[in-house]
């Protein structure tokens, strides 16, 4: 008995196609698909000379980050600067206590700016649903981290390192270590690898740091780094926030590292093909060792690289998906009135 | 006023009467039920066949915002709104600004209720001192001016010691103490309930354990202390199967549950909708079918509103950013009746956890409809179908059953012998 038992999915339009990039929940394989494919032939422009191409010329993307992010802001800068958007990046305060007043305020006059895009980052799980729903239904929003929720876009260009170092998913072994519980990057990677085929997908960290309900992942679960990482093909690792101590979570970064930091000689139990992947930024010492991360299995710098790419697949999908799902509402109105 | 009220089924749990009989009303009382009283002469007369006549619910939790929120709710806004959801007395949380802790906000609520006259209202008054769970309020005092139980909220205590000794002071003047169980500490920054719904929106959890370790606590000063005790809002399985285990040790123990925690889950949240925030949040389908059980069997003798309405903006955020609760007192009786639709309570039990049961877990003088109690009833068509939402006299339009179309339709909600609500 909810009201929402017969909703279209939000971040689709009528026609299947991406409208807005909120989550991977709910995406089909084919789609995930294309964004891959669009990204690898984006991959290109980055090398070009003239590193643009037009697809985006005369519209205006916001950038608004409630949260601070170097990287994703400028990766998500450069990716709508190559398909020649017009870009505004707004670092929003959240000091404000008014419920929300902040959030769907400053939403409403960029969008009475005539944005077309706006890219959000945002410290509260769900908060690009939320503008998606209620802020910006006819302006593309593409989730650039929200909570604990979902970062959707890191998934995605996680998921083009994996494909063009390993090929495909369909016999990975993919293990992800550290702080699930507070990372929407694990949660998003999970998903991904799970839609796109990833038979054998491992987490690694203590109870800690496991949510509840991870099986609903098709996951396995490991406390022991050294038996979750036997013959994996690709380890993701995830930074370790300091506070984790403060918060009774974890005896120390010392402790941590101990158990579950990536050293050489536990990367050598994986597969000696094996990939390390990073979201970034790193904490040396503390989820890896220095000569892994600079290692030669380390792919840490080709995801920055891949994740221009996907963010331009992705902004270019949602703007066309939002274009088309707007002619055709113009359409039916028109209809309508005939 | 003298009212006959003619030929509806008369259901009322207190007594175990089911039967189609007519009503006579006198004076703001029940006159007769079944013979007209001799030389009864009718002023008024409610034609009432098809209808069912049950005492006026009596709704253990219901906001009212006032004074200190009027934004977001009146007495006169959300007692009218009570009456059309077939409610003739409700308890108000001591939640206000300022805080129910002295007898003059008390008899402001009172007086505000009086003038309004659409519900009776009791009030809950502060077990402490700005509920700040340090210094005692003026318990006696506020029994005095009319605060039938004392609770503290939501709010915790400064320690466990502070709990014990409000409830011995409790227990001296045999007062109730209203218990809403839950561990600060263990449900701290939660959103949600903790399990695969929250995990997979990435909302901080709130453990079942944040209820039962409380309340395992909670019972445990019950039993040393001896005061009287009802748990609110309860919502887990292992909870209310903690609560039968203390009333089968004899304690004197009740409790009362949100109407929708026996309806949602937690599988609401999955849109983010800032509707479904609410706190305690709502828990799985295994705690709801436990809550459902324990209804049907008694150890919950009371279904409750936990009616709060909220203006617009304490909703429009994101989730964890928007304020809990659900506006729900209006549909109190179409709502509670779709569980008997759906067949998990018969009428009769229905009837008597939203009546009987509630008015005796906090010693209420209402509830029930014998010769000489007050003339509180509610005439509702089972048959007929409320579209919630249609017509909406609550402030606060914070609920997520609007839209729906619900069993049952109130047609008159009567207040001391006279209509205090008429669809």
């Amino acid at each position: 008995m909810t009201p929402n038992d017969a909703k279209r999915p939000l971040q689709l339009n009528d026609q299947g196609q991406l409208r807005h990039f909120l989550s991977l929940d709910g995406l089909s394989r084919e789609l995930l698909t294309e964004i891959l494919d669009t990204a690898d032939s984006f991959l290109e422009v980055g090398t070009r000379a003239v590193k643009k191409v037009p697809l985006l010329r005369g519209r205006t993307v916001c950038n608004v980050f409630f949260e601070n992010s170097t990287r994703t802001r400028t990766t998500f800068e450069m990716a709508a600067q190559r398909l020649s958007a017009d870009v505004i990046t707004l670092n929003v305060s959240t000091s404000s206590t008014s419920k929300g007043e902040t959030l769907f305020d400053t939403l409403r006059n960029l969008e009475a700016m005539a944005a077309d895009m706006f890219v959000i980052r945002h410290a509260d799980s769900g908060a690009a649903h939320f503008i998606a729903e209620h802020v910006c239904p006819d302006v593309a929003v593409i989730n650039g981290g929200d909570g604990r929720h979902a970062h959707p876009t890191q998934g995605m260009l996680d998921m083009l390192t994996i494909r063009r170092h390993k090929g495909g998913f369909e016999n990975l072994s993919v293990a992800i270590v550290g702080d699930i519980l507070h990372s929407r990057v694990a949660r998003s990677d999970m998903l991904a690898l799970r839609t796109l085929g990833c038979p054998d997908i491992r987490v690694i960290g203590p109870k800690t740091l496991l949510p509840a309900g991870l099986e609903q992942y098709g996951v396995r679960v490991f406390h022991d780094l050294a038996e979750g990482l036997r013959d994996v093909d690709v380890v993701i690792m995830l930074r370790l926030q300091r506070e984790r101590m403060q918060g009774g979570l974890l005896p120390s970064q010392g402790e941590f590292y101990r158990l579950y930091g990536l050293s050489t000689a536990r990367l050598a139990l994986a597969r000696p093909d094996a990939i390390v992947m990073h979201p970034g930024p790193i904490n040396r010492g503390v989820e890896i060792e220095s000569a892994v991360a600079d290692g030669t299995q380390s792919v840490i710098l080709n995801q920055v690289t891949y994740g221009i790419a996907v963010r331009m697949a992705v902004l270019s999908m949602a703007m066309s998906g939002q274009t088309a799902q707007r002619q055709l509402n113009s359409e039916s109105t028109s209809e309508e009135q005939i | 006023m003298r009212t006959r009220i003619l030929g509806a089924r008369v259901i009322d749990p207190a007594s175990g009467l089911d039967q189609v009989a007519d009503l006579y009303l006198a004076d703001g009382r029940i006159a007769a039920v079944g013979q007209a009283p001799a030389a009864f002469e009718a002023e008024q007369t409610l034609d009432a066949r098809g209808l069912i006549a049950a005492p006026g619910l009596v709704d253990l939790s219901a906001a009212l915002r006032e004074p200190g929120y009027s934004r977001k709710g009146s007495i006169a806004s959300e007692t009218r709104a009570a009456a059309a959801g077939g409610v003739t007395s409700l308890c108000c949380p001591p939640l206000t600004k300022p805080v129910l802790d002295t007898p003059a906000v008390a008899e402001l609520i009172l007086d505000r209720a009086r003038e309004a006259g659409h519900t009776k209202v009791f009030p809950v008054g502060a077990l402490t001192r700005e509920l700040a769970g340090e210094q005692l309020a003026e318990l006696v005092a506020l029994r005095d001016t009319g605060c039938i139980a004392f609770g503290n909220g939501l709010a915790s205590f400064a320690s466990s010691r502070h709990l014990r000794r409000a409830l011995e002071y409790a227990a001296t003047f045999d007062l109730t103490v209203v218990f809403h169980s839950q561990d600060a500490a263990l449900a701290e920054g939660g959103l949600a309930h903790e399990g695969p719904m929250a995990n997979f929106l990435g909302l901080a959890g709130i453990p079942e354990t944040a209820e039962t370790v409380a309340l395992a606590r909670d019972l445990l000063l019950v039993e040393q202390t001896g005061v009287r005790a009802h748990f609110s809002q309860l919502s887990s399985a292992r909870g209310a199967q903690m609560i039968a285990e203390a009333q089968a040790r004899g304690l004197p123990v009740t409790a009362d549950v949100a109407l929708y925690q026996l309806i949602l889950t937690d599988e609401a949240l999955a849109d983010f909708s800032s509707l479904y925030h609410v706190q305690p949040p709502l828990r799985s389908r295994a705690d709801r079918d436990g809550l459902r059980e324990a209804v049907r069997k008694g150890t919950i003798q009371a279904i409750a509103s936990h009616h709060q309405p909220h203006e617009p903006d304490a909703k429009l955020a994101p989730f964890g950013a928007t304020e809990p609760g659900i506006s729900s007192v209006e549909l109190l009786l179409p709502l509670a009746l779709s569980l008997v639709q759906e067949g998990v309570l018969d009428l009769p039990t229905l009837l008597a956890r939203l009546t009987s049961g509630p008015a005796r877990a906090l010693r209420l003088p209402v509830g029930a409809l014998a010769a000489g109690a007050p003339a509180d009833l509610v005439l509702f068509d089972p048959e007929a179908a409320t579209l919630a939402g249609e017509r909406w006299l609550s402030k606060g339009r914070n609920c997520p059953f609007i839209g729906h179309v619900l069993p049952g339709a109130v047609r008159y909600t009567l207040l001391d012998g006279r209509i205090s609500y008429q669809a």
